[in-house]
């Protein structure tokens, strides 16, 4: 499935200023696979040591929070957004 | 006074002059520090750490050497929080400048709430209310002014759940700025009139808070958002650090000593963590004695993901779609919640959530036994309170602080329909005598 990657600030540096990138899979886990073989070294920002989505990093696929799904087994279907996006203080 | 500074310069006597100024003077704070990874980064409009996402804060020289002439300057100073200026990440001449001056409200010993609730210790209501625009939201965002002036904004926003964004249209209107804030678009009405009438641009977001710090996530990161300086976004850093203020007036107006227990509302759970470092920061610079307390997160049951991971046992939050009245604690993905668990737990505290219902009743209780009119969050840390001082959580013998962010006046939906007149009568004595109602 193709889908496209909102990619915030931070990470920028490794999409080449690209806010926005296109990659490949049927889920978060496969689509971050993707990201990381054409932007190597994003997948060690968004995953710690354990492979596990990092505490403080929010991802959305279209409007829903992996978190409410099935994380990073969440399925991405055929044209989704998706968002990245590090947690913010309250308000 | 002439504070010195845990860092001593490395110039040796013949060597060339230092170079340029740092581009920005927010005082004592020196860089960014990652909270996770300790990663330092230069003082900038960033939040979030680029190796690992966790939040950065403000990393400081903090005066060092004489505890009592720091403590002499402070006392001196405004009856603001700028007579703490020497530890927070703001410029020495910060008073002097169009501000709200927020901070220093009162801190109510609360006798007959105590008596009420068995406590023989001495219990006090640390009432924010008293702030310019009525909550705590004034102190963090007098902060985040003075980074945003630093580095060039010329407009003022946020993601607020109400009292933020009434703080941003204040704060703004009288330093200057342009301001715009977004809310979720089914706030309490009192809310939504605050935050608009300063004359800044108000955005209803159909969806929930969270929904709303998404949407601004992406905003800041888009050239659209270029130039805005987000209170709690990319000025999160500094922002963040107001609440500190909280900690240093509590123990100021205590004698300068730390309190046994203090009871916090949690939200995002900022304002607790940052309580939490504060404290430290007044034992590391020497002006309270270094002893154990205990701190109390509390929250909504409709809306208590940290208060669950505290339950069973998690050091990570899994976030709830909110569902209380409690709206300005109804962040169902707290950023802050893991760094609240691991306070609560290192300080043999707890978290606890109340019911709506609870709530409720906190607020008539505070308001019956101490005339202090509370926004919802404040009957939440009233309903904790009692809830663990009837479990036996909360030892009724120590010293303990409960902290009311906001004022009553901006829920009053959350009490309006138990608190109307008690008869309505003729204008005659006849028909007040008939009512009940008389000393005889």
């Amino acid at each position: 499935m193709s889908v496209s990657v909102r990619i915030p600030t931070i990470l920028r540096t490794y999409t080449g200023g690209q806010a926005e990138v296109a990659a490949e899979g049927t889920t978060l886990a496969e689509v971050i696979a993707d990201l990381e073989k054409n932007h190597t070294g994003i997948s060690a920002r968004v995953l710690d040591d354990e492979g596990k989505l990092r505490r403080f990093v929010n991802v959305y696929v279209n409007d829903d929070d992996v978190r409410f799904e099935q994380g990073l087994a969440t399925a991405t279907p055929e044209g989704a957004g998706i968002s990245i996006i590090p947690a913010v203080a309250g308000g | 006074m002439a504070a010195q500074t845990v860092a001593s310069t490395t110039d040796t006597p013949n060597a060339p002059a230092a170079p340029a100024a740092p581009p920005v003077d927010l005082g004592p704070a020196v860089a960014l520090s990652c909270r996770e990874c300790g990663e330092r980064t230069p003082l900038s409009p960033s939040f979030a750490c680029a190796s690992c996402f966790g939040p950065l804060e403000a990393a400081y020289e903090l005066p060092t050497g004489d505890p009592e002439a720091l403590r002499k300057a402070i006392e001196a100073g405004p009856e603001s929080i700028w007579r703490y200026a020497p530890l927070l990440p703001v410029p020495a001449d910060v008073a002097a400048k169009p501000n709200l001056n927020p901070g220093f409200t009162r801190l109510v010993k609360a006798d007959r709430l105590a008596a009420e609730l068995g406590v023989t210790g001495e219990l006090y209501v640390k009432d924010d209310s008293g702030n310019p625009t009525h909550s705590f939201k004034d102190r963090v965002v007098a902060i985040a002014v003075e980074a945003a002036r630093a580095f060039g904004f010329t407009t003022l926003s946020c993601s607020s759940t109400g009292n933020l964004a009434g703080a941003v249209g204040a704060a703004a209107a009288r330093a200057g700025l342009r301001s715009c804030v977004f809310i979720p678009h089914d706030l309490e009405q009192g809310k939504v009139v605050m935050a608009a009438v300063y004359g800044g641009d108000v955005v209803a977001i159909e969806g929930t808070y969270d929904d709303v710090n998404r949407f601004c996530s992406e905003l800041i990161g888009d050239p659209i958002g270029e130039g805005w300086g987000f209170t709690n976004v990319n000025l999160r850093p500094y922002y963040a650090e107001g609440s500190k203020t909280l900690a240093y007036e509590i123990c100021e107006q205590l004698g300068w000593r730390i309190p046994d227990q203090i009871v916090i509302p949690v939200a995002s759970g900022s304002q607790l963590t940052k309580i939490d470092k504060g404290l430290q920061e007044l034992i590391k610079v020497g002006l309270v004695e270094e002893k154990p307390y205990r701190i109390i997160a509390a929250q909504a049951e409709g809306c208590s993901p940290v208060s669950a991971a505290y339950k069973a046992g998690h050091d990570v939050v899994r976030p709830v779609k909110p569902d209380t009245i409690v709206k300005s604690l109804a962040i169902g993905n707290p950023a802050d919640g893991p760094y609240v668990l691991d306070i609560a737990r290192r300080t043999g505290g707890a978290v606890e959530d109340v019911t709506d219902e609870q709530v409720v009743e906190g607020i008539k209780l505070l308001a019956r036994t101490e005339g202090i009119f509370a926004e919802t969050a404040g009957g939440v840390t009233v309903g904790v309170a009692k809830k663990l001082l009837e479990a036996g959580v909360l030892d009724p013998a120590a010293t303990t602080v409960v902290i009311n962010t906001g004022d009553g006046l901006k829920t009053l939906d959350a009490v309006a329909a138990t608190s109307g007149p008690t008869a309505t009568i003729r204008p005659s004595l006849e028909a007040f005598r008939a009512a009940g109602l008389s000393a005889h």
